[in-house]
């Protein structure tokens, strides 16, 4: 290759890729091998200098009981969200890719609530379970509505659940719509011919077909789940008594408002693994079971 | 059969209908209560407002600074979205039609990045920003998204780029176009379909994100909407009537411009989940 070639195509590449990967590294890479480098500090925000602590900080996140419990609650709630989102979004699809009127309607009144973020959506919600619910239990002498489920431990881990159910299952439900127009009618016509009902379709065709889409909407509910922390703000604030504090609050209180940015990032570190693995064993472990139509 | 197929149907539709409900009605009964005084609010917030009284908007807006708020996310919202999807259809074009190994390891650290969640990089990210004075100014919020929404972008041009074929840049190369006119005359309006996705994958991220701007802008008057709603939750927390208006006011733009473009937001998370 000629230099002026060479040259030619170095300008090309600069002015084509340089101000997106100059941001995205000053953005992404730099902060996250930084944060690598101040898990080993006892930097505290403040001061100008700090030391090097060695494993010091990895240490006491393995002592660190209150971050295991809210990592445990957080498991707890991608495990329990991962799966009614999923379960809901595909039964919506299914419904409305059958015969139906007014499904666009349908549709988008699922979809509303993902144009709203989680802040007034926590707000919104959390009015309903101070005050209609109670209201309701008190007036229709309905007992499980009767005290507010904000004010109790179990009940307020549940909102979580419930909002973010209501909040991601219409995204979802788009995916899988998407999905279930791309089944091919012949597949599913022959089968009736051949005498499966409409569950046997269910399990043997549609199913296998719908791996790929299953894969995204996992993974996209897997990741949401494990960073959500504005709509846990919003709604119980991590109360009652800390009690649904999930783990990106956490460590948003420990290294903000205790000052421990050392720890705190070495938190973020080990939630950034745990989030890796599992998104890595979830992908893995779904490609194996996917199917051509 | 056909009694059975009928009944059926009659079945679906009404799941729907209960479904459709519990979507809709919590919108409902926020606009419902927007409308009454605290004490109406407490006695029963499930009656109808006695009177249509439009006092709690005004203060709420007045309250929440909102027209400053909403113009800030507007801004931050424009301009972060253009950027990313110009920068990152640039991006893409480079990686696919310059194979080197660098770009191929680049395109390769860009979509491993995006499985970082954000929680792993905000307190780096405050501390470096910070310590240069980058801070508390939308112009480093846009930046910042810039960096943070590459990644995905540049990932979904990319698979379409691929199906470009070169013959078509080479005709517009003989006529002596450089490529930068090569790429924005004759590229990125092939993109087209695609760009709508990621316009609306974006606009739906940015406009509503609270934690990466709680970080960056800390004085008042840079507050987006998200950040204005939550300070002013905190400020006038048993005000229902006022905070019913606050939520009312906030959502009412969004569902105004989903009435006109639900077709295409759905279509574009649609197509956004095949890549």
């Amino acid at each position: 290759m000629s230099s002026q070639k060479f040259f030619d195509r170095l300008k090309v590449q600069l002015l084509f890729s340089g101000p997106t990967l100059f941001a995205f590294f000053t953005v992404v890479i730099l902060p996250f091998l930084y944060g690598i480098y101040l898990t080993f500090t006892n930097w505290d925000g403040v001061s100008t200098s700090h030391s090097f602590v060695g494993m010091k900080n990895y240490l006491a996140v393995l002592d660190d009981a209150a971050f295991w419990t809210s990592m445990y609650k957080t498991m707890k709630y991608v495990l329990l969200t991962v799966i009614l989102i999923n379960v809901v979004g595909f039964f919506l699809a299914y419904m409305l890719t059958t015969e139906i009127r007014a499904k666009n309607l349908f549709r988008a009144g699922f979809f509303t609530p993902n144009l709203i973020g989680g802040i007034i959506l926590g707000f919104l919600w959390q009015f309903i379970f101070s005050n209609v619910l109670v209201y309701i239990g008190e007036h229709f002498k309905i007992g499980i509505f009767s005290s507010s489920w904000l004010a109790d431990p179990d009940k307020a881990f549940w909102t979580l659940v419930i909002v973010t159910t209501w909040q991601y299952s219409g995204y979802m439900m788009v995916i899988y719509i998407a999905g279930l127009m791309n089944i091919p009618k012949e597949l599913l016509e022959a089968a009736s011919i051949d005498g499966a009902n409409a569950f046997v379709r269910l399990r043997k065709i549609i199913l296998p077909l719908m791996v790929p889409s299953f894969i995204v909407c996992v993974f996209l509910s897997l990741q949401r789940g494990f960073m959500v922390y504005d709509l846990n703000i919003a709604l119980t604030n991590g109360g009652p008594y800390k009690s649904t504090q999930l783990v990106s609050m956490y460590v948003y209180q420990k290294a903000f408002l205790s000052q421990k940015y050392g720890a705190g990032q070495a938190e973020a570190f080990v939630l950034f693994l745990i989030v890796a693995i599992v998104t890595l064993i979830q992908v893995y472990m779904s490609k194996k079971r996917e199917v051509e139509a | 059969m056909n009694v059975s197929k009928a009944l059926m149907k009659m079945v679906r539709y009404i799941v729907l209908v209960i479904f459709f409900c519990l979507y809709i009605l919590p919108f409902i009964l926020v606009l419902l209560n927007s409308l009454k005084e605290r004490t109406e609010i407490i006695s029963n917030p499930l009656s109808m407002p006695k009177s249509f009284n439009l006092a709690n908007y005004f203060s709420a807006m007045e309250k929440m600074n909102f027209a400053h708020s909403f113009m800030n996310s507007l801004i931050i919202t424009v301009f972060s979205v253009a950027l990313i999807t110009i920068f990152s259809a640039m991006t893409a074009y480079v990686f696919v039609r310059i194979q080197s190994k660098l770009n191929k390891f680049l395109f390769f650290l860009m979509v491993a990045s995006m499985i970082i969640p954000f929680q792993a990089i905000m307190i780096p990210l405050v501390q470096i920003y910070g310590s240069i004075g980058f801070l508390n100014s939308k112009w480093a919020l846009i930046y910042m998204y810039i960096g943070f929404g590459a990644s995905l972008a540049v990932f979904i041009y990319h698979g379409l780029i691929k199906s470009i074929p070169l013959e078509l840049e080479e005709a517009a190369m003989i006529d002596g176009a450089s490529r930068l006119q090569i790429f924005f005359q004759v590229v990125f309006p092939l993109l087209k379909p695609t760009t709508m996705t990621i316009v609306i994958l974006n606009v739906l991220w940015i406009w509503n994100d609270f934690l990466l701007p709680s970080l960056v802008l800390i004085k008042p008057e840079e507050r987006t909407l998200p950040l204005s709603t939550f300070y002013f939750f905190g400020t006038y927390s048993v005000d229902y009537g006022l905070l019913m208006a606050g939520l009312v006011v906030t959502i009412i733009p969004v569902i105004i411009v989903y009435l006109f473009t639900q077709r295409y937001i759905i279509q574009g998370v649609m197509n956004g989940s095949n890549k």
